[in-house]
């Protein structure tokens, strides 16, 4: 027994000994101001991803190196960011998204900059001098065009109603899904707060399916997923046409196995800003400008399969055949998105849906 | 004197598992219903007046009936598994043994797609139409806690000793009298046990009802979870933390106190002498009976994943999906890397089930040792992080842990210790019944003939008590191998761990994806089955 035990205490000891060295800081570089950041700090979700060479660029040329704190899904990251914002877990936060933008901003997490180049991003996507836009993602119906080849697909939130797609729907719900709320607000943005909730009884009534994620969504009941379910509509994402191709198919195919209901699509802008009482500001704001920089804005398409903020940036090959963006995506104010209206307009949805 | 000090030693067993779970447990739980419960600095218990009108009773309620149903189900199920597995002998028993436990470490996530496989749209058992539904939740539950019932209850079982059953035979008392007036009050301490862990993690259970129950059902936990990382409404989250830690409370009090009344000296016999082949019919057909259940009630599920992943799109049958586990790319970016993610799941769960032992092994001795009221509440007290959601634990460290000489937001010595918090209850629960049921004659015995109390520890308790602090040892590493709850509501830095990676690639869009997602947990699968084998020494004797 007791050689087992010092066999345990030697491993465990040797694995924590391992692990030390993984993490000693390298000297500290310079930056203007006279602060010192060997490292910058991102706290962020945990769908972030980068192609490391970016970040490599980014060290190179600064001297910072940039640690990546994934810290849960979105909500739970805005969160975890708000309650320890006497003491942040970090230097920047990249990640809060519009709809949870207000309460980001309402916590004063952020402390406010202007990224030069913020030059090269449309006006409209600058709403507050704290947080600073670096892409955006369109949540989208997508349908399954193997199955719509007799009747045409529908192109509007209203067409969901007709009895012709009866059965064919799955959303996700908004209390557990990102994309699940962003398409219950396209449907506020469309009918209004006195029309939204009748607009979901009659999507009940033409048996639309509730599930938890889009994980189940989309891999499960989706006909165009790898499960291959029974349901041809998904609420989904504008680039989940270019993901759907097999990128080393010779000769890549005319059209995506799935199409997008531009008509249905919700803009959801992600942004990035720099944490109020961040232990590296400078750094933190440099990282800031690289995430506008064209090789951090060409890598987000092939990276998060989301579309870059900066006009004129190359997008990936799969993106330029079958990604369709829509002209005229619905929007809200992140100030019409205030926590408190967020949370009725849930628990409305709830008692309405899945009651 | 003498009992002076051994009260003093006691103290001292139970100081380290004390400072231990107070530090890394009820600080930052305490830290974080804090700031709940005190908003402005002073007490406003409004939010509790709140939780018991209107839908958050109805939550309190289904969660209650759920768990207890769950509980009164894998019970059912599992005894008599016990039984199969401590007292007969065929062949294939030891991978039938490690076997059962794979689906107790399982993430959520891999458990919940395994279900859905099964039972949902499409799959073999689809036109049940059970997903999703309350049943969806109780088969899972069942599937998953099975383990717990079966192993624990058999670690007592295989070591009670026959002759009193034969003798109640022979003096013409029948199989059920028997079972009933002999068996099951001898059982009672471990069923007592493993009622109170499966309570608890149904009561907790958070992934299995948020995707097998469907939006229309919560629990508790689920909606601690909605309140406190969607929200942050940390005051109706604390209302709601104070009713699930009441309510754990009072199940381990009664849980506790049954443990206590029945936990009798019994003469413990060495499980190779026991255990034996078949010899009736009826023992034949019951033996039949319960690894058909295993089979279908476990065999099912993991079949179906592990067919799905060997499975392409368009239905053939293909490796693909392995060739993907060094690493899943896209472009220039990388994904995920399955394998790096199962070391680095590897090292925590080595380092996570380490601590679980020592910690959980001083207390099962000092709670063996003590068997007043004191050894009761720490028995308790290390039981209650079972029933506490994650997502308080992963907060209340945000908040808690933040200034030195604890400063520890952000350092990977999180996750094996959050890890190890949830594994100790389970050590301990192995291990107390073990060394209480040491009789009393041998250590005697060991005094009389001269022994010290320190070579009576050494060469009578610890023997006795090392299989389970083995077996303790398999089940910390296979929980924290498959552990998807603190660690994933807590910034942390660098490596990320198999179950992580899992979730990450099955919400990742792309044809393969999915595929690389179930052969990860496949492989997941296999670590824990292979843990627990190299673990369950059956044929070392003591």
């Amino acid at each position: 027994m007791r050689r087992i035990l010092i066999l345990l205490l030697t491993v465990g000891l040797g694995v924590a000994a391992c692990n030390a060295s993984d993490d000693d800081n390298a000297d500290g570089v310079g930056v203007s101001n006279g602060e010192t950041a060997a490292t910058v700090t991102l706290v962020t979700h945990d769908s972030f991803l980068v192609s490391d060479s970016v970040l490599e660029e980014f060290t190179e040329d600064t001297g910072i190196g940039v640690e990546i704190v994934p810290a849960g899904d979105a909500g739970s990251a805005l969160s975890q960011v708000i309650l320890t914002k006497d003491d942040p877990i970090g230097d920047a936060f990249f990640g809060v998204d519009t709809t949870f933008l207000s309460r980001a901003l309402d916590e004063d997490i952020f402390a406010e900059y202007e990224s030069s180049a913020l030059d090269e991003v449309p006006d409209e996507l600058e709403v507050d001098p704290h947080v600073t836009p670096v892409d955006h993602g369109d949540v989208c119906i997508n349908y399954d065009r193997a199955a719509f080849t007799d009747t045409p697909p529908p192109t509007t939130l209203t067409d969901l109603t007709d009895p012709a797609y009866a059965g064919r729907l799955v959303v996700e719900n908004p209390a557990s899904s990102s994309p699940g709320l962003a398409f219950a607000l396209a449907t506020i943005a469309e009918f209004g707060e006195d029309g939204w909730l009748d607009y979901w009884e009659e999507l009940r009534a033409n048996d639309v399916l509730v599930v938890d994620g889009w994980e189940q969504a989309y891999n499960e009941e989706f006909s165009g997923g790898p499960n291959a379910g029974p349901r041809s509509l998904v609420v989904s994402y504008a680039s989940s046409p270019p993901a759907s191709v097999d990128p080393d198919a010779e000769p890549l195919p005319d059209q995506a196995p799935i199409g997008t209901v531009l008509g249905s699509c919700f803009r959801q802008v992600e942004y990035v800003g720099v944490l109020e009482g961040a232990a590296h500001p400078e750094a933190a704001r440099r990282l800031v400008d690289f995430m506008l920089s064209p090789t951090f804005q060409a890598d987000v398409a092939s990276s998060m399969y989301v579309f870059p903020v900066r006009t004129g940036v190359e997008l990936p090959d799969l993106f330029d055949r079958y990604a369709e963006l829509p002209d005229d995506p619905y929007t809200l104010e992140p100030d019409e998105i205030t926590p408190d209206q967020r949370e009725e307009w849930i628990e409305q949805w709830t008692d309405a849906v899945v009651r | 004197m003498d009992r002076r000090r051994g009260a003093l030693t006691t103290a001292a067993l139970a100081a380290v598992p004390v400072l231990f779970v107070g530090v890394f447990f009820a600080y930052p739980v305490a830290a974080i219903l804090g700031r709940g419960l005190f908003p402005d600095g002073s007490l406003d218990l409004g939010a509790l007046g709140d939780v018991f009108r209107g839908r958050q009773v109805e939550i309190v309620w289904f969660t209650l009936q759920q768990a207890t149903i769950s509980t009164a189900l894998t019970l059912a199920v599992g005894i008599p598994g016990a039984w199969a597995l401590s007292r007969m002998r065929f062949r294939g028993r030891r991978i039938v043994r490690a076997l059962v436990v794979v689906p107790f470490v399982l993430p959520t996530v891999v458990v919940a797609v395994a279900f859905r496989a099964l039972l949902g749209t499409g799959g073999p058992l689809g036109s049940l139409d059970l997903v999703p539904s309350l049943w969806a939740i109780l088969a899972a539950h069942v599937f998953f806690n099975y383990a717990v019932v079966v192993r624990v209850v058999a670690s007592l079982w295989e070591h009670l000793d026959p002759s009193t059953e034969e003798a109640a035979r022979v003096l013409g008392a029948g199989r059920v009298r028997t079972f009933v007036s002999i068996t099951l009050p001898a059982l009672a301490p471990a069923i007592a046990a493993a009622t109170a862990i499966v309570f608890l993690f149904t009561f907790a259970s958070f992934g299995i009802v948020l995707i097998l129950g469907g939006p229309g059902l919560s629990t508790l936990e689920t909606e601690i979870y909605r309140q406190t990382a969607l929200f942050l409404d940390l005051r109706t989250a604390a209302a709601l933390t104070l009713v699930q830690l009441g309510a754990i409370v009072a199940l381990l009090t009664v849980t506790g106190r049954a443990q206590q009344r029945y936990a009798t000296a019994q003469r413990l016999r060495a499980t190779t002498s026991i255990a034996r082949r078949a010899r009736t019919a009826g023992e034949r057909l019951a033996l039949g009976a319960n690894l058909l259940v295993m089979g279908v009630l476990l065999g099912a599920p993991l079949a179906t994943l592990a067919l799905r992943s060997l499975r392409s799109t368009d239905g053939a049958l293909t490796l693909d999906a392995y060739r993907g586990l060094d690493e899943v790319r896209r472009g220039p970016v990388v994904i995920a890397e399955p394998l790096a993610a199962a070391a680095t799941s590897i090292r925590y769960a080595v380092l996570a089930s380490v601590l679980a032992v020592v910690v959980g092994g001083l207390a099962a001795f000092a709670i063996a040792r003590g068997r007043g009221r004191s050894a009761r509440m720490l028995d308790g007290a290390l039981a209650l992080p079972l029933g506490v959601s994650a997502v308080t634990v992963g907060f209340g460290f945000l908040v808690a842990l933040d200034s030195p000489p604890l400063d520890l937001r952000g350092s990977w010595v999180l996750v094996p210790i959050a890890q190890a918090v949830v594994a100790i209850p389970l050590v301990v629960r192995a291990v107390t019944p073990a060394i209480r049921a040491i009789d009393p004659h041998l250590r005697e015995a060991a005094a009389v003939l001269g022994a010290g109390p320190r070579r009576i520890w050494r060469e009578v308790d610890l023997p006795i008590a090392r299989r389970a602090l083995l077996l303790g040892a398999g089940f910390s590493f296979a929980i924290a191998l498959g552990e998807f709850g603190a660690t994933a509501f807590v910034a942390r830095p660098g490596s990320t761990t198999l179950p992580v990676t899992i979730y990450r690639l099955l919400g990742q869009p792309g044809p393969g994806n999915f595929g690389v997602a179930l052969a990860a947990s496949v492989v997941l699968m296999a670590i824990t089955a292979v843990a627990i084998l190299v673990t369950d020494t059956e044929r070392l004797s003591f």
